[in-house]
């Protein structure tokens, strides 16, 4: 029984070591994206992946192999995502967001793998740096540049000097903005002043502590400010004190103005650079970049309760205008 | 499914079987409802990154999580012996408090382990691909721990935690210090969840606050699913059969990751899991059923 079994078997290896080395069809190319969670941002990027690769000529059903795997929040699954991706040896692997970005990265150093919606994939240790890393991994971030932010905050309150700050200190991407903050601003002659808020409930209380000592209050996409925002609004109106926030729902609820990613145009920009590597481009190759579109949303109505007025070729710049 | 997917499921499925056989303790051998899980498996992960990521030994860092995870169950106990808080409630409230000693811990929400150290790399063989040496020294680390187990709960001390389980008052009358064995039983399985917490972070390239939603409910999955693949009263089978419970719950989601030819998509996963375990449930039931119709 042993002895016959034995020439099958050498056959199947046989034939799994043929297609193993057998190149993919030259035409066919196959792209394997997972994310740690649906998310309408997170399912825009993969959207926008999507959209680019099929403007760069790879079309689902076509000559593109595309699979989709969310792990539902649950990072084992992600861990076992990655190792399904892995065994299944796509062209590239695109890892939304940082726990799905780490568990590729962790489990390969030969797949290519392009990141997306991590806010600092050096911190997250997927690349070195942020010049091409000569491995497998590259990326498209979504941290903002801060210096269009510090742009914006001149453009809302002309004659700002002092710049205030309510994050939430435990949050690793809060601060990241505020130290570049802290190097940046003084470049203009501005300063910065911190306030924090380790609970959402600390909020108010926080930006109540910088009345009288700033002329704006800036924030980042900290979780806990963009959840309690209502809270940093009240005190906006009652002390007439302008607020700048860095997502463009915080304009909705209140913020005079916005410069935030559009997390569709973030996934076509992975998308184009997924292409670019199912061309041939080595992902070490490829530096990983920020989002070059930003979105600009402003709410006239809010400036004129937080005593600003806002100039018209800045309401005119912008992409959505909230009343 | 990929060599690849398979090898990774039974990785995955190991470092979940020491969750299961945490969970196996306190829920089935003390008869303590303990959510503890949720926040001592991250725990575990953060303690562990947090270390590996200061420079410490991977051996050092591992212990140092497992020990923190023991200190989590202590609490828990402590919070029901002492302070007559409800079983289940106080492992909530242990829990929820974790999460942001997990976020202190951590400096943050994410410590990743990339390129560091861990017990894997140190150990790893020359010529042996990590691949398969994951699962190999997990399956090593998880058979040391289930025998570990069965000889524990055959001492006296180990006896007097069961005895307390399944008869409290029995046990006092006999002279045992119930609530020293609550406090006991609990430690060893928190400590068990955040040893597999630091395997966990060492394996998947890091840490992060989000690690610990969910893990008792795959623990007591894995549990449940063990006692009917392998359904014994001994101590010996029962950790046996949460190990294989813990296995078999991960390669059902690698199929599930798998069933994409039938039509179905990524959103189905849980569905298709929950499913996939519902059918593993019911055939030993139904075996039984033929078994008892034939005779």
């Amino acid at each position: 029984m042993q002895m016959n079994k034995l020439p099958w078997m050498s056959l199947g290896a046989l034939a799994l070591a043929l297609t193993a080395m057998a190149p993919a069809s030259a035409q066919e190319k196959s792209v394997a994206v997972t994310a740690i969670v649906e998310h309408p941002a997170l399912d825009s990027v993969r959207d926008g992946v999507q959209t680019a690769l099929k403007a760069a000529g790879f079309e689902v059903g076509k000559n593109l192999k595309w699979q989709y795997q969310s792990a539902q929040g649950n990072t084992g699954t992600a861990a076992q995502i990655a190792r399904k991706f892995i065994g299944d040896k796509p062209d590239a692997i695109v890892a939304i967001a940082t726990p799905s970005a780490q568990a590729v990265v962790a489990a390969t150093k030969s797949v290519p793998v392009v990141f997306s919606a991590v806010t600092d994939p050096v911190a997250a240790k997927l690349v070195p740096s942020w010049e091409a890393s000569k491995g497998n991994v590259t990326g498209v971030s979504d941290l903002l540049a801060l210096d269009k932010q510090i742009d914006l905050i001149k453009q809302v309150v002309p004659n700002a000097k002092r710049v205030g700050m309510v994050y939430n200190p435990g949050e690793a991407n809060s601060v990241v903005v505020v130290k570049q903050l802290q190097e940046l601003l003084p470049k203009q002659g501005m300063t910065l002043v911190e306030a924090s808020a380790p609970r959402s409930v600390d909020v108010s209380s926080a930006a109540r502590s910088l009345v009288g000592k700033v002329d704006v209050i800036y924030t980042n996409t900290d979780n806990n400010v963009v959840s309690a925002y209502e809270a940093l609004v009240k005190v906006g109106q009652d002390a007439k004190l302008p607020l700048v926030a860095s997502d463009t729902d915080s304009v909705k609820r209140g913020a005079i103005a916005a410069l935030g990613i559009n997390y569709r145009d973030l996934g076509e920009q992975t998308g184009r650079m997924v292409a670019r590597i199912l061309k041939g481009e080595k992902p070490g190759d490829i530096k990983p970049e920020t989002s070059t579109k930003l979105e600009l949303f402003v709410n006239p109505t809010a400036a004129e309760k937080q005593g600003v007025k806002l100039s018209d070729a800045l309401i005119k710049s912008a992409a959505q205008v909230v009343q | 499914m990929s060599l690849f997917s398979l090898l990774g499921a039974l990785e995955i499925g190991l470092i979940f079987s020491l969750v299961a056989l945490g969970v196996l303790i306190s829920f089935r051998l003390l008869r303590f409802p303990d959510l503890t899980v949720d926040g001592s498996f991250p725990l575990g992960g953060a303690v562990c990154a947090v270390l590996i990521a200061g420079g410490y030994s991977p051996f050092v860092a591992t212990l140092a999580a497992t020990l923190a995870g023991a200190v989590a169950g202590l609490i828990t106990g402590w919070l029901n012996v002492r302070l007559k808080i409800m079983d289940l409630l106080a492992s909530i409230l242990m829990m929820i408090a974790l999460y942001s000693v997990n976020l202190r811990i951590m400096g943050g929400p994410n410590v990743p382990l990339i390129n560091d150290p861990t017990v894997f790399n140190m150990l790893q063989p020359a010529g042996l691909d990590d691949y398969w040496w994951r699962p190999l020294l997990l399956l090593l680390i998880v058979m040391a721990a289930k025998l570990a187990m069965d000889w524990f709960f055959s001492t006296e001390r180990g006896l007097a935690i069961r005895a307390t389980g399944s008869n409290a008052r029995m046990a006092r009358a006999q002279g045992i210090h119930t609530g020293a064995m609550v406090l006991l039983g609990m430690a060893i399985s928190n400590g068990l969840v955040g040893l597999a917490g630091a395997l966990f972070a060492q394996t998947q390239g890091g840490s992060d606050i989000s690690m610990g939603i969910g893990t008792i409910v795959i623990g007591l999955a894995a549990v449940i699913v063990g006692e009917s693949i392998l359904p014994s009263r001994r101590l010996v089978w029962a950790t046996l059969a949460v190990i294989l419970g813990a296995i078999v719950y991960r390669f059902f989601i690698a199929l599930a990751l798998n069933s994409d030819f039938i039509g179905l998509k990524a959103q189905d996963l849980n569905l298709v899991t929950a499913v996939l375990v519902t059918i593993a449930l019911v055939i030993p039931q139904l075996r039984r059923k033929l078994a008892a119709r034939g005779r």
